[in-house]
């Protein structure tokens, strides 16, 4: 069973249906009780980086989330969720995230290096580069995946960065250390590579069935 | 590198695809999910659904096709038509669809544009504009109504002011190119492209592969959105694609 964190700020709808369709059962809970006995969790997220947290603390979903992990099993974080997973954010000010990996979430910025024009947000099929191996990574080899964001995670850590895209600046697209992992693009709608990405979190999270 | 988007576009009347669709592998082509899961299959990039319906009835369906749509679909989907107001958005987008295109509504009440976005993020509004080029003002003019209806205001500050309010996206139909199969309007499209700095969907005259080409390289368009020639299978989204994979444009 997957948990998919519900703190009000989700396309829950579009994660949920994705799973049913991969045939992984789940569970929408916003109860720390009720998630604590899944074997993995998905951290959505649609909307602002300072709501969410406020919403994640205020449900004490936070400290559920650090418990949760502590405990070895997977974390997923999707878009405004994997953003979430990081220090902090500089979206409309400067706020704290969950900190579990490090770096920071700034704004895209509206010109690539050779001063043309971006548009923002970065919004379409973009290619991820590999930078290396992982499990949740296994059998995508065209790796074309859809992204709707404004803001990316800057100053990733080598060991925690799996792949990424190019839009002006390399925006980090898969992150993971250790059971804690995120996409900043949207798996749910990202097509066949995106069915198989949620079933290798699917794999990982059995993998966490046998160690607990 | 961003892809360039290949958007097929879907009428749907009381829950009905309508327009005579050709897919003759297919049960009931006029079931809108399984002409999805088609489209879906060939490659299209997203999907846009436009409720035509006339009736209260026919819009209530469309909430029950956005959900069955969501539950099989894996890409991004549009809705629109008969989105009036800040609710019909929730509706719509809590059944499942990822973005709501406004049309005369916005036109008639810019506020909507700013509510929606303020609720449910830029990402999830985009603008339908009907241009007409009008010579007596020498640029581009907004209609609406499904075109019937010309607007004091012009295409490229409507388009600007839709962004402003917070429109994440512009679907820009030329109506003297649409049906016409010669072509994207090139010089509208481009025109609004250098105005915002969100992407631009091009639609209205696609007649051929080489016509996705021309958008893409010289208009500059985000994406593309074509209905007809797919419907009538005269060519295949996977066909476009591959033209364009050989022209080096840059696609999923």
């Amino acid at each position: 069973m997957i948990g998919i964190i519900d703190y009000g700020m989700g396309n829950l709808f579009s994660v949920s249906k994705a799973l049913e369709r991969i045939g992984i059962p789940y569970i929408i809970s916003e109860s720390p009780e009720e998630l604590n006995s899944t074997i993995g969790v998905i951290l959505p997220g649609v909307g602002a980086f300072k709501d969410a947290m406020a919403r994640l603390r205020e449900k004490e979903l936070d400290q559920f989330i650090y418990q949760y992990v502590e405990s070895g099993r997977p974390l997923l974080g999707i878009c405004l969720g994997m953003q979430l997973l990081f220090e902090e954010s500089e979206e409309n000010g400067l706020f704290e995230g969950l900190g579990l990996l490090k770096g920071r979430i700034v704004r895209i910025p509206d010109r690539d290096q050779s001063g043309d024009r971006l548009k923002v947000p970065h919004m379409g099929w973009n290619k991820l580069h590999f930078h290396q191996d992982a499990p949740v990574l296994e059998g995508i080899e065209d790796g074309y995946v859809y992204f709707v964001h404004s803001y990316y995670a800057d100053g990733v850590e080598d060991s925690a960065l799996l792949a990424s895209a190019e839009y002006g600046v390399p925006v980090p697209a898969v992150v993971g250390q250790d059971n804690v992992s995120g996409m900043q693009f949207h798996p749910e709608k990202s097509s066949a590579t995106g069915m198989q990405l949620l079933t290798n979190f699917a794999k990982a999270m059995e993998r966490s069935e046998e160690i607990l | 590198m961003m892809t360039k988007r290949i958007i097929p576009c879907l009428d749907v009347k009381e829950g009905r695809v309508v327009k005579g669709i050709q897919f003759v592998e297919l049960r009931d082509a006029g079931d809108p999910v399984e002409l999805a899961r088609v489209y879906d299959e060939q490659g299209a990039d997203e999907l846009v659904f436009l409720d035509i319906s006339a009736s209260v009835e026919g819009r209530k369906t469309m909430v029950d096709v956005v959900q069955a749509v969501a539950s099989e679909l894996a890409i991004p989907f549009t809705v629109g038509g008969g989105i009036n107001a800040l609710e019909d958005m929730k509706r719509i987008l809590r059944a499942g669809a990822d973005k709501v295109s406004l049309n005369t509504a916005a036109v008639n009440n810019p506020d909507l544009i700013s509510e929606g976005a303020a609720f449910f993020g830029s990402q999830c509004i985009v603008i339908a504009i009907d241009a007409k080029y009008d010579e007596s003002i020498g640029t581009w003019r907004v209609y609406t109504h499904g075109g019937r209806t010309p607007t004091e205001r012009t295409v490229i500050d409507w388009a600007k002011e839709a962004v402003e309010r917070g429109a994440g996206e512009i679907l820009l139909t030329s109506m003297d190119e649409d049906g016409s199969k010669q072509g994207f309007d090139i010089a509208l499209t481009k025109a609004v492209g250098e105005a915002v700095s969100v992407p631009v969907i091009a639609s209205g005259g696609a007649g051929n592969a080489e016509h996705f080409m021309d958008v893409f390289t010289k208009a500059k368009a985000d994406a593309a959105l074509a209905a007809s020639i797919f419907h009538y299978k005269e060519t295949g989204v996977g066909e476009v694609k591959q033209f364009l994979r050989n022209a080096e444009v840059n696609v999923r």
